[in-house]
């Protein structure tokens, strides 16, 4: 059973109806005990880094527990970016800093000069990237994103996107994983990836 | 948009389905309404066929036709995996929760934000500003462009560049342009307006109305500038498909999903 946590941030359904798509048993934990019965977790969000506030201190020791203990964990879009230490779009929310660096805000200009819209919202390329990638991601595959704010690229990254400047557009540190776009809004590319973590993939 | 090197973002084509009694109906200069299909199937052809994204407009406004709106943003978005927009007689963060609930990811709101500007920050503070377009109905007046309410039929005092910063102060995440005099016709989109309000604000600009070619998004996207285009007429006829769409930006060096 895959536990999908709702807190409040967005796109639980789709996400869900994705999952079920790929076959996976989903369930909504109450609370945090509940994830003592999950075999996988999956946490999704979209919007302001400040709806992760309401993963408090229970449900960041629970998911902890379980991440030390190896379960296999996907976080989609904030849900990935809670990952880091934290974010500029709320300061004073802390991340749950499993993996090192700060989210911080696209820029609204290209290197080249060029202008560029913030949020990157719309379809763009991953490319692979690090000694581990994500199962189901595609070399130069298309996925869906919508955000304005990013995670650095350092060597937990395992895919990276241009938008005027590289971004992780992916994160593996072995069972966990993290990607910055939607891949319950992204097509058949997206249910692949969503279908190898149901599957277990490694 | 300028292009920057190494650019792999895609130009976003969408799809719109101007629903009404359950129905999509498309109509010219936003009057004589025809039949084109069952929503949810139009949906699903789109999809295989590789639009990037699809609208959902509720065209009426009768408490029944409400209803209804909810069973179909259900029912386009059972089977279909892409970023789905719904519009139409939005009023209240309320309405905004109901077909979010149904399956939309984002909600456009057009005459009610006129009357009650508020109303898209309140919709962006609930969802995200990543879920809250404005919609524009701009109408050529000399070398303006006035906004107009109520399906493009009431002029407001509003000028459309003005109004596109403004929602976008108040947490737009997107604009969704209509020129009305373009809409239905066939002869191209209007780039001078989707130009105008593209360089003024920061967030995307969809531009809509007037798609009669493929010839025709290449110029929306560069003379343009849009980051995304909107067509309903074309392919719901076939005239255009969605591929040869986008054979013919890449043709022109512009990005898309393939």
């Amino acid at each position: 059973m895959i536990a999908l946590v709702d807190y409040g941030a967005g796109n639980l359904a789709s996400v869900r109806k994705a999952l079920r798509a790929c076959g996976a048993d989903v369930f909504e934990p109450a609370g945090p005990a509940d994830l003592d019965c999950a075999s996988a977790i999956v946490l999704p969000g979209v919007g302001h880094f400040a709806a992760t506030a309401s993963l408090d201190e229970r449900w960041r020791a629970a998911i902890r527990q379980r991440l030390e203990g190896g379960i296999p964990f996907l976080g989609i879009c904030l849900g990935m970016q809670w990952l880091f230490e934290g974010s500029d779009e709320a300061t004073a929310v802390p991340g749950l800093g499993w993996l090192p660096g700060r989210i911080t805000r696209l820029p609204d200009r290209a290197p080249g000069g060029g202008r560029l819209k913030v949020p990157h919202a719309g379809w763009n390329a991953v490319r692979a990237t690090g000694p581990s990638g994500v199962p189901g991601l595609k070399d130069g595959a298309y996925f869906y994103f919508t955000h304005a704010y990013a995670a650095p690229v350092t060597d937990a990254t395992a895919a990276t996107t241009v938008y005027g400047v590289p971004f992780a557009s992916a994160v593996r540190r072995g069972h966990v994983r993290g990607v910055q776009f939607h891949p319950e809004k992204s097509g058949a590319e997206g249910l692949a990836l969503l279908g190898a973590f149901v599957g277990g993939g490694r | 948009m300028t292009k920057p090197a190494g650019d792999t973002f895609a130009r976003r084509l969408i799809a719109c389905l101007d629903v009404r009694a359950g129905r999509v109906v498309k109509g010219v200069n936003f009057e004589g309404l025809r039949d084109a299909g069952d929503p949810a199937a139009l949906a699903a052809r789109y999809d295989a066929e590789g639009i990037d994204e699809l609208v959902v407009l509720d065209i009426t406004a009768t408490a029944e036709d409400r209803l209804a709106l909810t069973r179909t943003v259900s029912a386009v978005s059972a089977n279909v995996f892409i970023p789905l927009a719904v519009g139409g007689g939005i009023r209240s963060v309320e309405d905004a929760a109901r077909v979010i609930e149904a399956g939309a990811d984002k909600v456009g709101v057009n005459t009610a934000a006129l009357g009650d500007p508020s109303l898209v920050s309140r919709i962006a503070d609930r969802f995200g500003s990543q879920a809250v377009i404005v919609a524009i109905d701009a109408k050529r007046d000399g070398d303006r462009f006035t906004v107009c309410s109520h399906a493009g039929r009431t002029a407001t005092r509003r000028d459309a560049v003005g109004w596109a910063r403004e929602a976008e102060s108040r947490g737009a995440g997107e604009i969704l342009l209509t020129s009305i005099d373009a809409d239905g016709t066939l002869r191209g989109f209007d780039c001078a307006l989707t130009a105008a309000v593209s360089d003024a604000v920061g967030i995307p600009v969809i531009a809509s109305g007037g798609a009669g070619s493929a010839d025709h998004f290449v110029e929306v996207f560069t003379a343009g500038r849009a980051d995304a285009a909107l067509a309903a007429t074309i392919f719901h006829d076939g005239t255009c498909s969605v591929r040869a769409v986008k054979d013919a930006l890449r043709r022109h060096g512009l990005p898309v999903r393939l």
